[in-house]
């Protein structure tokens, strides 16, 4: 079996994001970049199942600009075994992602495409879900478990209401949740042997696919800032000003 | 051209954000009409049809629907789409689910989880955790929308007269089957929409000290909230998960124990109308956004605040 993870490079989610002056988005420049977080546990999940003797091969796919490879070479230093970046310019939506996931799917041919359930820049959650229509695969999303069955996946998934567990037939594409699994870190070795692993390079024109955005980006602003609150010193009156001030007890 | 509301419903009842979904669909365009896809639904159809602002009710019927698989629904809403020019559900874990799948059929660039309609083909919509707002326009000739539910009020559950009429259900979608679904049953408020949500986080330690929370929220007649860090640690199960990738709470009063407050966390919560913090680290970023805040240890602090909120029960009494 083969497992094709898409990977995509985010800006760190411990860094406080800034929104630009222009308000043309936000500030990008000398900002730490990652892995997605939810993309790091698919990373991961593939890695285990080849691990387990369930999968053959591993191959890390990143949508991006050129510094995208560092988000595939991460995947490589964790488990992957290849890598492929499709190069892009500027802002790729997440139709337009799919489209380009399913050019790649139809090249490498994988059993299961795994991905993080949502990027947290654009917090989208649609990229997965838009290839499974494509490709006309099922699809289980928000996945907290996956277990590998003959021929099919059993897997549980995080819903509003608590868990529902559904089953269904390879090929087919899994959004992977952040409790699925602990990602591991890369070890120096590994990230030394990631080096040498293989990164195919392709340009988005190269697929035959049009990526102009259909979403003009008006602009982009801070939140409403709170109003500074204040500390209180005891419970007695913390809850004297819930009753009296905010009035909400 | 109309616009197309997708109904969430248990296939008895309608589920409460359908009708904040209603409210978005009336912002974009007044003729709303709302499919309903089920199994057995006749009385959330008829629940549907009673709503302000639906004008009329398509309601598809077929044993394959009564689990909501999203591979099933999609080819449905597929199909009716051509009359419309805007297709709307909520933006939870049914929306998220479906929606995509619908889009990229339609060839649409979805719009997802928007919070204020700003003109039918402009929205406004939070990224990076609710950190930034885009304002966004749709060029796409069909829209795919989802909504944040709790940045839209419920409409009214009387008062319109839709007709119903039924549609053909689609074909069965073979390769994904419905195993189970296990729902924490519970006498509380929702989570999503309780006026008041008592949170515990890290600091909580342990399942067993959730107990403080549960007693809290139980004298305030509170939904019960928790951090990504609770749920992970399995003190509490995933459907209390508040914050960027669970779920987004407007109550009036959020009550924030021993949660240190990380920007993901944030991100599910700020917007409520009063926020308090106890927490024994002063440093906590959640103090930057508590209206009141007390620096104290959770395990006395929760315990004081009970014994006070029944010293106010017995003098309203």
């Amino acid at each position: 079996m083969k497992i094709l993870v898409a990977v995509k490079r985010v800006i760190d989610y411990n860094v406080q994001i800034r929104v630009k002056e222009d308000n043309s988005g936000v500030v990008t420049d000398n900002v730490k970049m990652s892995t997605n977080p939810p993309d790091d546990n698919a990373i991961e999940e593939a890695v285990k199942i080849k691990e387990a003797g369930k999968a053959t091969e591993v191959v890390a796919v990143s949508i991006g600009e050129e510094k995208a490879q560092e988000t595939v070479r991460k995947a490589l230093a964790v488990g992957a075994d290849r890598g492929i970046l499709v190069k892009t310019e500027g802002v790729v939506e997440p139709l337009s992602v799919s489209k380009l996931l399913q050019k790649i799917v139809e090249k490498e041919k994988p059993d299961l495409v795994f991905m993080g359930k949502q990027a947290i820049d654009d917090d989208c959650n649609q990229t997965g879900q838009m290839l499974s229509a494509l490709l006309n695969w099922p699809q289980a999303t928000f996945a907290s478990k996956i277990e590998i069955k003959d021929g099919m996946l059993e897997v549980t998934r995080e819903i509003d209401e608590g868990l529902e567990t559904i089953e269904i037939n390879v090929p087919a594409i899994v959004t992977c949740d952040l409790r699925l699994n602990e990602p591991r870190y890369a070890s120096l070795p590994n990230i030394m042997k990631a080096k040498k692993k293989p990164i195919e390079q392709l340009n988005a024109s190269d697929l035959g696919v049009d990526i102009s955005p259909r979403i003009e980006q008006i602009k982009v602003e801070e939140p409403p800032k709170r109003k500074a609150g204040i500390k209180v010193a005891s419970v007695s009156e913390l809850v004297q000003k819930l009753k009296n001030e905010a009035k909400v007890i | 051209m109309s616009v197309l509301l997708i109904a969430e419903h248990n296939n008895k009842e309608l589920k409460p954000f359908t009708l904040n979904a209603a409210t978005a669909a009336s912002q974009i365009d007044n003729d709303v009409h709302a499919v309903i896809i089920g199994h057995k639904c006749e009385e959330a159809a008829k629940a549907l049809s009673k709503l302000e602002f639906v004008k009329k009710v398509i309601q598809v019927e077929a044993a394959y629907y009564e689990n909501f698989v999203a591979e099933n629904f999609a080819p449905v809403i597929i199909k009716l789409a051509e009359n419309y020019s805007h297709i709307i559900s909520s933006a939870n874990t049914f929306g998220k689910n479906l929606m995509p799948r619908i889009a990229a059929a339609l060839d649409t660039s979805q719009i997802s989880d928007i919070t204020k309609v700003i003109a039918p083909d402009t929205f406004l919509r939070p990224i990076y955790a609710g950190n930034a707002f885009a304002t966004v326009k749709s060029k796409d000739v069909k829209k795919c929308v989802t909504i944040r539910p709790t940045s839209f009020d419920a409409c009214e559950s009387t008062g319109g007269s839709a007709s119903i009429e039924k549609a053909e259900a689609s074909e069965e979608f073979s390769k994904t089957k419905f195993v189970k679904r296990e729902e924490v049953k519970s006498d509380r408020p929702e989570l999503g929409t309780a006026r008041v949500v008592v949170s515990g986080g890290r600091g909580m330690q342990s399942g067993d000290n959730f107990k403080l929370i549960t007693s809290l929220a139980d004298k305030l007649n509170a939904a019960i909230g928790a951090s990504r860090a609770a749920v992970d640690a399995g003190y509490i199960s995933n459907d209390h998960q508040v914050g960027q990738t669970g779920k987004v709470v407007v109550p009036d009063l959020y009550i924030a124990v021993g949660i240190s407050g990380a920007i993901q966390h944030l991100a599910g919560m700020k917007e409520s109308k009063v926020i308090v913090a106890i927490n024994k680290d002063g440093e906590a970023p959640i103090f930057s956004v508590a209206d009141y805040g007390l620096e104290a240890d959770l395990f006395e602090a929760v315990p004081q605040f009970l014994e006070e909120l029944n010293k106010l029960n017995t003098i309203q009494k």
